[in-house]
């Protein structure tokens, strides 16, 4: 079981990705190169930390600095993401749950096909849809994510709800999905048996033994979105007119600002690997199977 | 190489009926029961007609711009009005549908034939081969496609050709492991032994004795990734890096109209944002179908 946990966790993976995502970048950059197979991660951040402290480059456009535009772009972008996650993590799950209790009912089968039919779409299409009904036939939320200059935590919550629905449509389906079938495999497992039929409430049963082990593939699954998360990001900032790191690395690639480009990149990289560390980090936390392995 | 390749790859299911007609046939009836399917199968094929013979029964030159008229809600001359130059948008969407359905079949094709004979050599030979040639594979698959196809089209230039390689050559590593893990199980066979013993080349053991048996889940994986290639094509067309000017090609359409919407324009960008939905719909509705044939 530890074994088969540890070929489950996208770690190596994430490892894997910096190298020849770093090489194919930095060989143009700093000229110089990692390899695939140096999986130290620290050695990795070491090497990122002198990039972003030494020299990030000058932006071609701007003529100025490459590292401020690059930091207030992934501070906005983490706004965003930020309110798509808190949204969609704890209803994405619920959903799975409640679909999973609800097996092949009615409730399920809408649970399940909608979030499967919401998450197949791009999500500027999913986006237009969302500004024409929100943004013009209802005016209810403002349809460009450009606070005025200085607003407070609730104005900018406000300018993010609609930016955030795309992402948090393509995301529910997968989470739903995540949580459903671990529910489902839990709940028909040997342990949830035993725990019925020593008649603990079905309430008890649910909390302490079907979720905990239902909801540790779905963690896996949150973690690895951050790699889809940040290709979503590209297209709803360009649609919603927001200064994040998607719009950044756009803007980049159309006006071929290389140092601005590679920068942007990097990031997302660094992102991506702090994201699969968290996730690595909580998995094992939650999987006591995993601790105990380590500790041995 | 125009619209007319898009419908040969499509009813794939049905080629190699003659030489197994049972399993084959069971195949074709449980797909011509599955109403997901047929539904799925409708929309797709409405959608070709569209793009293979849409451009003899519009009522407008869907590239004849007409400024007197532009912008003009739907009425009864212009069904879904006209937009910011004039142009018929029903006409438009009609044969807006004809640069989608030939760059994304024809980049899954090219994703299925790499990705097979990619997947069809590591899951034979095995050993440090498939160790390393898997760790860059899943290296790839974390890099969202868009950031992928936006450095790609950077460094290559915007033209059709390109989306197709950069989407075919993204999404042959995610096929090639479908393939491996096909293989893997095959390749324990009596019959594949039995090919060795007989001193059959690699090479006749994998392409004429493994294929013809691991077909069903290269179906299945096709049909989900020509999903996935309408998602992209329409993401990097509206992106601006994908299908260029003039074509009337719907995520084009959107990316040019949506900065008006604002203004209540909402007929230039609805019904091309329903047309991706629905083509991405259908194609998924199918690729279900088609795995639930293959899994029954």
């Amino acid at each position: 079981m530890v074994f088969l946990g540890g070929q489950v966790l996208p770690g190596n993976v994430g490892r894997a990705i910096l190298g020849p995502f770093a090489d194919q970048r930095a060989v143009d950059a700093l000229n110089h190169s990692l390899g695939v197979d140096r999986p130290l991660l620290v050695q990795y951040g070491t090497w990122i930390w002198n990039f972003l402290h030494g020299d990030m480059g000058t932006s071609y456009i701007f003529r100025a600095p490459v590292a401020p535009f690059v930091i207030d772009a992934l501070g906005n972008s983490m706004k965003l993401a930020l309110v798509a996650f808190v949204l969609v993590v704890p209803i994405g799950i619920l959903g799975g749950v409640i679909a999973a209790l609800n097996l092949n009912r009615p409730l399920d089968r809408i649970i399940s096909l909608g979030g499967l039919s919401v998450t197949v779409l791009p999500e500027f299409v999913t986006g237009i849809i969302l500004i024409l009904i929100f943004g013009v036939w209802l005016r209810w939320l403002p349809i460009a994510a450009a606070w005025p200059k200085g607003a407070g935590f609730f104005t900018q919550l406000y300018y993010l709800i609609l930016p955030s629905l795309p992402l948090f449509l393509v995301l529910f389906g997968y989470i739903a999905r995540m949580a459903r079938s671990g529910m489902i495999e839990a709940l028909d497992s040997d342990y949830t048996r035993t725990a019925v039929l020593k008649g603990l409430p079905w309430r008890t049963v649910i909390w302490r033994h079907v979720l905990r082990n239902a909801l540790l593939p779905t963690i896996t699954v949150i973690a690895t979105q951050t790699g889809y998360l940040i290709g979503g990001l590209v297209v709803i900032e360009t649609l919603f007119r927001y200064q994040g790191i998607g719009s950044l690395i756009f803007t980049a690639a159309r006006g071929k600002d290389f140092p601005m480009l590679e920068a942007g990149i990097l990031t997302i990289g660094i992102v991506y690997a702090v994201a699969t560390l968290v996730a690595d980090f909580l998995y094992s936390v939650l999987n006591p199977r995993i601790r105990l392995g380590a500790e041995q | 190489m125009t619209a007319t390749d898009t419908p040969a790859s499509l009813p794939a299911p049905s080629a190699p009926d003659a030489t197994r007609r049972s399993p084959w046939g069971e195949v074709l009836h449980s797909l011509s029961r599955s109403g997901t399917f047929l539904t799925g199968l409708f929309i797709l094929l409405f959608w070709v007609v569209c793009a293979l013979f849409g451009q003899h029964f519009v009522p407008y030159d869907p590239l004849e711009s007409d400024i007197i008229n532009s912008l003009t809600p739907p009425a009864a001359d212009h069904w879904f009005g006209t937009d910011q130059l004039g142009r018929d948008v029903f006409s438009r969407v009609i044969v807006g549908s004809r640069d989608i359905l030939t760059v994304a079949p024809l980049a899954t094709i090219l994703a299925t034939i790499a990705g097979t004979a990619l997947g069809l050599v590591i899951g034979y030979f095995r050993g440090i081969v498939d160790d390393i040639v898997s760790r860059v594979l899943e290296a790839f698959m974390a890099i969202p496609v868009v950031i992928i196809a936006l450095l790609a089209i950077v460094a290559l230039g915007t033209s059709k050709i390109t989306v197709i390689v950069v989407i075919g050559l993204s999404f042959a590593p995610i096929i090639a492991r479908t393939v491996r893990s096909a293989v893997l199980a095959e390749r324990e066979l009596d019959y594949v032994a039995a090919a060795k013993l007989r001193h059959e080349g690699a090479l006749h053991t994998m392409f004429v004795e493994i294929l013809p048996n691991v077909i069903p889940p290269i179906l299945v994986e096709t049909t989900v990734r020509l999903g996935y290639a309408i998602f992209a094509v329409a993401t990097l067309s509206f992106m601006g890096f994908g299908i260029q000017p003039p074509s009337p090609d719907w995520g084009l359409s959107i990316s040019s109209n949506y900065g008006m919407i604002g203004g209540g324009f909402w007929w230039t960008v609805l019904f091309d944002a329903l047309a991706i939905a629905s083509l991405v719909i259908g194609v998924n509705l199918v690729a279900d179908g088609v795995h639930g044939a293959f899994n029954d």
